[in-house]
């Protein structure tokens, strides 16, 4: 079946699946498990150099391949959040980047006051800026208003695996928006992916559902294998939903048993 | 005498008249994928050589590292 690919600051992405770089066991796994997820975008942190300076985590992404996400992971106000998305910048990791504005340590929900000043200035600067959101969709139109590229509301709680525990809130942001809708942060399994897809969310980002897995390579597998067969399933057209049986059989033709 | 500042949060003493360019070859850093920031703003890698650190001086020094997206 012909699909689009996914489109983020006039670049083109076929893969719909972006992934992290922490809590990995090593380097050499995430290496293997970012292969094996087919993953084009990879997101990163940005953290004072330890000195004297070792190896880099850039020594095992091949940043030729693979498309770097800098993101503001760890920052508490718009200005921390603006701030480090300059740094990348001038660190040469390009121009896109995925907006976090932290409001609370305990659940790492969004500030989204911040986020939505944070997500104004950095679109006004030239950055294709994806803001981490809540599942609310007056906040994702206001956030496309502001100039992003994208909206990523949560599935459920960072690094939480629960799931989409608003199916409903993730359906209406798709309406409320024209810009790709990405879930960001919840997901557990294959199946939690699968089901942001057949949503019609046009991607899902994770880290530590692949990065925390028993077999992290195995499982970015499973997450590619999730990603693409949900957004076959929403491109397919599925059947409505009934509470009877309905027969894949004729019901003429039936040979005559009684006696 | 030598002009005090901070480095990535950890006290330093340098060498008056040390640029920025000097402190990162003086703490061995790699420069690709490297930014600085003195005192909150951004030094842009075409200035290195001609930015001088002075006493009190709070300078960042940041790289792209495993995480977010958790």
């Amino acid at each position: 079946m012909y699909d689009t690919n996914l489109v983020l600051g006039g670049k083109e992405f076929s893969s719909r699946l972006i992934v992290g770089t922490g809590k990995y066991a090593s380097m050499d796994v995430m290496r293997e498990a970012h292969e094996a997820s087919g993953t084009e975008i990879i997101t990163v942190a940005v953290r004072r150099v330890s000195l004297p300076s070792g190896e880099s985590i850039l020594d095992y992404v091949d940043t030729k391949r693979y498309t770097l996400l800098p993101n503001t992971a760890g920052c508490y106000t718009a200005d921390e959040a603006v701030r480090t998305c300059y740094l990348a910048r001038e660190a040469g990791l390009g121009e896109m980047v995925k907006l976090e504005v932290i409001g609370d340590q305990r659940t790492l929900f969004p500030d989204v006051m911040g986020l939505l000043e944070a997500t104004r200035t950095l679109a006004r600067e030239g950055f294709t800026v994806m803001p981490y959101t809540n599942d609310d969709p007056i906040m994702a139109k206001k956030l496309q208003d502001a100039g992003a590229a994208c909206v990523m509301p949560l599935g459920a709680p960072i690094g939480s695996g629960l799931g989409i525990r608003n199916p409903y809130n993730i359906k209406i942001i798709l309406e409320s928006v024209t810009v790709p809708v990405i879930v960001d942060a919840g997901v557990g399994t294959a199946s939690d992916a699968a089901i942001a897809m057949e949503l019609g969310c046009d991607g899902v980002l994770m880290n530590t559902a692949i990065a925390g897995a028993q077999d992290a390579v195995s499982m970015a597998r499973a997450m590619k294998l999730a990603v693409e067969a949900g957004r076959l399933a929403y491109k397919s057209g599925r059947i409505g939903k009934k509470l009877y049986a309905t027969a894949s059989s004729p019901i003429e033709g039936l040979p005559d048993w009684t006696s | 005498m030598s002009v005090k500042i901070s480095v990535n949060g950890k006290p330093m003493e340098v060498e008056p008249g040390l640029t920025v360019e000097g402190l990162l070859t003086l703490l061995d850093v790699k420069r690709e994928y490297t930014a600085v920031a003195v005192n909150r703003e951004i030094t842009p890698k075409a200035t290195y050589a001609a930015v001088t650190l002075n006493e009190g001086d709070k300078v960042e020094i940041v790289r792209p590292m495993g995480g977010g997206a958790r």
